[in-house]
């Protein structure tokens, strides 16, 4: 294997482990303030993906023919509309199970996320096909030898890496995140200190889903393909992440992320035996981090609460 | 529902008979057809069902026919539990000496035992998996369409014969997808082209890139994929993104517009290949079509109606010529060389299976499946990625 191979495992590896970083994300921060398990995540990453896509087709049938309108356009539509998918799913789903057994909430995240994605498969127009996504990033590239660097590519690890910092900023350095990490220490103490809680678990809900649907419109203009079934595998392998990396850290999560997809790479290029198997290498080997560490790679500064 | 068919059937055939006179003359004989008459893909079973009817009521009508014939319709659902208690009832009446089976794989393979064990000759009309013919070595089952193994010498022999030597594989881990991996390798092997690689991937998968940037390095001239559409989407868009040039050689996976509105000009060039042709391009089709329209049914023959008609009127050729005895027909279908039919010259092999199978060979062009043989493709003015 050449530097240039390398370097384009490394770039395919990056991009991936980026989104799933993004979704993993979700999963922690809902954690952090509810302990609870949303998932419907991945599926609401569908949702925003389509709902960029519709934003898309509707500015071109109104003859707009600008590539950073389409952008601004479709990002604006899918994290506003996620992050209000986000609330209502909180305000009217997660919240009112809050006093019965997590497993139902887990349950009723399951089963909203099947009707979200069959809702897509249903009603958009041909949903049950896979749908061409708009390239609206600059194509251009660089050959280096086998490496094939994609301007675009980077444009999108940079506006990952943005959101990261931009969330870690919101929840360490204003107002608005002492909160939301003042409710996931302890509700009744943050309560107590005039927090209110129903407002700040509706804009965690509605920061983690329109991440989602920010990582949905990566996923779009990265793989120029999108359909109604790819927010369930990215939901799963987001949970793992989240889970693998330590449920309720942000830090943990974006390293579960980023070692799920450098684990897949792996598993396609380094082993011996078919590619078929990478999956069953990837999970196989989260299976062993779980067990060497159950409570993840990074683990939550308050553990009291168990 | 097949009370009413058989009486339909049963009362054409009396027609018939009234209708041609002297027939009273004539010996009974039974014949028997199996395809899904309801269900989802009851619209294809329809079309074979009426074909076979015509292909009866046809031989009914020529006064040269030895016997009268009467069609026994039963529905498999394509539902492999159903197809092996209507098999069953059809194999155990003694009176229907030879059948036309099956449009679904699923169905074919679950009931060739059946037949084998009573004995009743069949050809199958629709279905394509390999494993009906080829799994055991039955005398009884024979079928008059190609399988995955026709659609790929037909892919090996046109990408050779385009001058490409190489290529790398990649293919869902379902049975469809390992099947398609191993007679396209097999066949492009014999040729002399080599395989650079195989990559089997799940039938969901999303990111190809790793998988993509191995096959980069192997730098093949054609990258073939035996899978379904939305795969195939990705695979051929994420082989773009990464700066592969090689030739994308499809299957009857991707047939399908959705493949087109999925990849939009991308999907220029990109091969494809399915067992089967337009009615109207076979060599009989537009007899057929002529005769088919002439009885006004209420369906379409669909796209295996004409195998459905050969095969029934294989079955009455064998009877006019042994007498209706069921091991006498079988012995007769045991030597079928270039016997003309309405989808050409047929040969069946050692285990049953036709081995002129017509294929059919499809380039994108301009946003559609173009026949390979009328596209810019075949006759030079365009050239596939890397054709010299």
């Amino acid at each position: 294997m050449d530097a240039g191979q390398l370097a384009q495992y490394v770039m395919n590896g990056l991009m991936l482990g980026m989104m799933y970083a993004l979704v993993a994300v979700g999963f922690t921060l809902f954690f952090g303030v509810l302990d609870i398990i949303k998932f419907s995540h991945g599926d609401v990453l569908t949702v925003g993906a389509f709902a960029a896509l519709a934003t898309f087709v509707a500015l071109k049938g109104i003859g707009v023919a600008s590539n950073p309108i389409f952008l601004i356009a479709m990002l604006v539509v899918a994290l506003v509309s996620m992050a209000a998918l986000g609330m209502l799913i909180a305000r009217y789903l997660v919240m009112p199970l809050r006093s019965a057994p997590a497993l139902n909430t887990l349950l009723i995240t399951l089963m909203l996320g099947t009707v979200l994605r069959e809702g897509v498969r249903l009603f958009y127009p041909q949903g049950a096909n896979p749908k061409p996504f708009p390239a609206l990033l600059p194509s251009d590239s660089i050959a280096i030898g086998n490496f094939n660097l994609r301007l675009d590519n980077v444009l999108m690890l940079a506006a990952g890496v943005l959101a990261i910092v931009g969330l870690q900023f919101l929840l360490n350095r204003t107002k608005l995140g002492l909160a939301i990490r003042a409710v996931a220490q302890d509700e009744e103490t943050a309560r107590t200190m005039g927090v209110n809680f129903t407002a700040i678990v509706l804009i965690t809900f509605a920061i983690g889903s329109a991440l989602a649907g920010y990582a949905g419109v990566m996923n779009g203009l990265y793989y120029n393909e999108i359909n109604f079934g790819m927010g369930l595998y990215l939901g799963i392998i987001g949970f793992a992440a989240a889970i693998i990396g330590g449920l309720g850290s942000i830090y943990g999560a974006i390293l579960g992320g980023f070692l799920f997809a450098a684990l897949q790479t792996i598993g396609t290029v380094a082993l011996p035996f078919a590619s078929a198997y990478k999956d069953v290498f990837a999970f196989a080997v989260g299976i062993l981090f779980m067990a060497w560490r159950p409570t993840g790679l990074i683990q939550e500064k308050i553990s009291e609460r168990v | 529902m097949l009370a009413k068919t058989k009486i339909a059937v049963a009362l054409a055939a009396l027609a018939f008979a009234g209708f041609t006179g002297g027939a009273a003359a004539k010996d009974k004989v039974k014949v028997g057809f199996i395809g899904p008459i309801t269900g989802g893909v009851s619209a294809n079973g329809l079309g074979g069902r009426n074909s076979a009817d015509l292909a009866v009521k046809l031989r009914n009508a020529d006064p040269k026919a030895k016997y009268e014939y009467e069609l026994v319709v039963l529905d498999d659902e394509c539902k492999p539990n159903v197809a092996v208690q209507v098999a069953t009832k059809m194999a155990a009446d003694k009176e229907i000496i030879g059948a036309a089976t099956h449009y679904c794989s699923s169905t074919a393979i679950a009931t060739v035992d059946v037949y084998h064990k009573f004995g009743l000759p069949v050809i199958v009309w629709g279905a394509v998996l390999p494993d009906i013919t080829y799994r055991n070595k039955y005398a009884e089952v024979h079928r008059v369409n190609g399988t995955m193994i026709n659609q790929n010498d037909a892919n090996a022999e046109l990408i050779y014969k385009a001058g490409f030597r190489n290529a790398a594989v990649i293919h869902d881990t379902t049975d469809y997808g390992k099947g398609h991996n191993e007679y396209f390798t097999k066949a492009f092997t014999k040729l002399g082209g080599k395989i650079l690689g195989t990559f089997g991937v799940t039938a969901d998968q999303q990111d190809f890139t790793a998988e993509l940037t191995k096959i980069k390095a192997l730098n093949p001239e054609v990258v073939y994929f035996g899978g379904l559409t939305p795969i195939g989407v990705r695979i051929r868009s994420q082989m773009d993104k990464l700066g592969i040039k090689a030739v994308f050689d499809g299957t009857s996976g991707i047939v399908s517009d959705a493949f087109i509105q999925g990849l939009g000009p991308l999907a220029e060039g990109s091969l494809a290949f399915r067992e089967g042709a337009p009615t109207e391009k076979l060599p009989g089709g537009k007899f057929f079509m002529e005769k088919y329209n002439a009885q006004k049914y209420d369906n379409p023959p669909e796209a295996y109606g004409a195998f459905a008609f050969a095969a029934m009127d294989m079955i009455l050729n064998s009877i006019e010529k042994v007498g209706p005895d069921r091991k006498k027909v079988i012995a007769d279908l045991a030597n079928v060389k270039d016997r003309d039919s309405i989808v050409g010259k047929i040969t069946f092999d050692d285990h049953g299976q036709n081995t002129v199978a017509v294929i059919t060979k499809y380039v994108v062009q301009d946003g559609k499946f173009v026949e390979w043989d009328e596209s810019e493709y075949a006759s030079g003015k365009r050239k596939l990625p890397g054709q010299k």
